[in-house]
């Protein structure tokens, strides 16, 4: 968890909100570290967390998650990491009986239908326990990332419907939150892409857009962020809700400062 | 125009976009509706039958008949409560629906309808929504139905968006600057030429319409709100117009050029400087003065 992130977005662990969607974007640059920084923030808040991870090992986020300060190893021990290791499943799946269902079951399909079968596991996996010993804050679904999806052959419309039925059932039903990174295909024109990012975005509630320096690499500066707050319109004095900061990723922390503010600069 | 944009009836098409949600319009226009006694019947796809009605009191909230397509859309988790021919079909049972009086309905969003099923389908089935006053028999004659969808742009390529606002009478596009909210009205006048206007404007927190004034209503083509035409002579370095002293200083200067009768017998007078002038040359030690007469060779 970085603590200068929470404090823009104006989160703690202790103070979680419920019932949003968040969607992180990058552009031109590697938006993962937002995907740690959720992980780790969700699992010091004590909420149940289901991450579907499509893009790296568990190892790799466990060791990035030492680093910020949390084992998953030790939260999958306690029941408050469901971890879908989509690498690792992805071949499971052609060892194994077709009759028995599997959350990535659209890889074994000719023609690849729908997502069901994830959204199953998510619900299996978040599903509040009645009197479990463990009552966890509230559920949340971590997607990393839906743009792989895509590469495997799903449609667009395909990841979101099951994002849709994870809204209605984690954010609406059970009051818990979604994060998801979908890569920005930028200037490529990937219509698939652009349909799944700018539905997402249409249905989230907290935007936020990793981007690469338009002036390319840079020792000091490493990307800009904006966060783009979709609220209601509203008269104006209520209503600031685009701001950008540039970054810097450092060993266990990232600095946010303000545009050209980088103390490399000043 | 904003105001009144309940009273034109037909299908009412609002675009918007990430930056400028339209759900919030959209939620103003339906207790605009509402209150004037009218029933509102809305196929919510993209948000919970709460978050759609918070905000609203409870005499609004009384007249709206909200069509559950989120919570189960595709029949996946075996509720029972998806539609039992799909989503579209349930767009066209509210065709079918005999209240009487003035009835709104609202399609919370066409994107969602769009993306999956195809285009045509959809807009047979607006087209049917938004005729139907005309078609059932028993209804009075005189009581239009409004359709309001709220569509996002981003998502649809320029064939869908062109057959969606040529069904629609009235397209309103959200944008906005500064944190202000404008909407840009077309709106399309049976055998007359479309009128436009932009509108500034923003939604209180109880959902209705504040207008912050805009242009009035104008017929020209392309009216750009964004830059209103601002006068070029402001911040001039030079000055344009002269005040009264200067123009007559002005006025009795006599220009160089000009050929008046006391210029002209200065000329003709021959005065004294013209007989004391005199050219002295000498010549330098090493001049070349040729002593033969240059236009000898001419037969002059």
């Amino acid at each position: 968890m970085f603590s200068e992130l929470s404090n823009l977005l104006n989160t703690s662990p202790d103070k979680v909100e419920q019932g949003k969607l968040t969607l992180l974007c990058d552009v031109k640059t590697d938006g993962s570290f937002l995907v740690h920084h959720f992980l780790s923030f969700y699992l010091k808040a004590h909420c149940k967390v289901c991450f579907v991870a499509l893009t790296q090992s568990f190892s790799h986020y466990n060791i990035v998650g030492q680093k910020l300060g949390v084992s998953l190893t030790i939260a999958r021990e306690r029941g408050q990491l469901v971890f879908l290791e989509g690498l690792k499943s992805a071949m499971d799946i052609f060892f194994r009986p077709q009759e028995e269902p599997h959350p990535l079951q659209f890889l074994r399909e000719a023609s690849a239908g729908n997502l069901q079968p994830l959204y199953e596991f998510v619900q299996d996996a978040l599903k509040p326990v009645a009197n479990g010993e463990a009552a966890w804050r509230c559920p949340v679904l971590l997607v990393d990332d839906l743009s792989v999806l895509l590469s495997l052959g799903v449609g667009a419309v395909a990841v979101l419907d099951f994002i849709h039925y994870c809204r209605a059932t984690v954010c609406w039903e059970w009051k818990g939150n979604i994060v998801a990174l979908v890569h920005d295909s930028g200037d490529t024109e990937d219509e698939e892409n652009d349909i799944l990012l700018n539905g997402l975005s249409h249905q989230s509630h907290l935007i936020l857009r990793a981007e690469g320096l338009a002036t390319g690499f840079c020792k000091d500066v490493h990307g800009q962020l904006s966060v783009l707050w979709r609220r209601p319109l509203q008269p104006t004095s209520q209503r600031d809700q685009s701001l950008t900061y540039q970054y810097k990723i450092q060993d266990k922390n990232v600095s946010f400062f303000a545009k050209g503010m980088s103390p490399a600069v000043l | 125009m904003l105001e009144s944009l309940l009273a034109f009836g037909g299908l009412v098409l609002l675009r918007d976009s990430v930056e400028w949600e339209g759900r919030s319009l959209l939620k103003a226009l339906i207790k605009k509706s509402a209150l004037r006694g009218e029933q509102v019947h809305i196929l919510g796809c993209e948000v919970s039958e709460e978050e759609f009605r918070e905000g609203f009191d409870s005499d609004v909230n009384r007249r709206l008949i909200y069509h559950d397509l989120f919570r189960d859309p595709l029949n996946w988790s075996k509720t029972g409560e998806a539609p039992p021919g799909g989503p579209l079909e349930a767009l066209r049972a509210l065709c079918r629906r005999t209240v009487p009086g003035p009835v709104t309905i609202a399609v919370d969003s066409l994107s969602w309808l769009l993306l999956r099923f195809p285009c045509t389908a959809l807009c047979q089935s607006l087209y049917a929504l938004s005729q139907q006053d005309s078609s059932r028999g028993d209804s009075s004659p005189g009581e239009p139905v409004r359709v309001l969808g709220l569509l996002h742009e981003e998502l649809h390529g320029p064939g869908p968006l062109g057959a969606l606002s040529s069904l629609a009478q009235t397209e309103v596009t959200l944008s906005g600057t500064m944190g202000q909210a404008s909407a840009h009205i077309l709106y399309r006048r049976p055998q007359q030429r479309p009128a436009r206007q932009t509108q500034w404007f923003a939604i209180l927190p109880d959902f209705s319409l504040d207008l912050q004034g805009g242009p009035p209503l104008e017929s020209q083509p392309h009216p750009d709100p964004h830059t209103p035409p601002a006068d070029p002579t402001t911040h001039l370095t030079f000055n344009l117009h002269l005040s009264k002293k200067e123009r007559e200083a002005k006025d009795s200067l006599t220009l160089p050029f000009h050929f008046s009768s006391e210029k002209q017998q200065a000329l003709l007078r021959p005065g004294p400087a013209q007989a004391t002038s005199r050219i002295f040359y000498e010549p330098d030690a090493y001049d070349d003065l040729d002593q033969e007469d240059p236009d000898d060779d001419l037969d002059v």
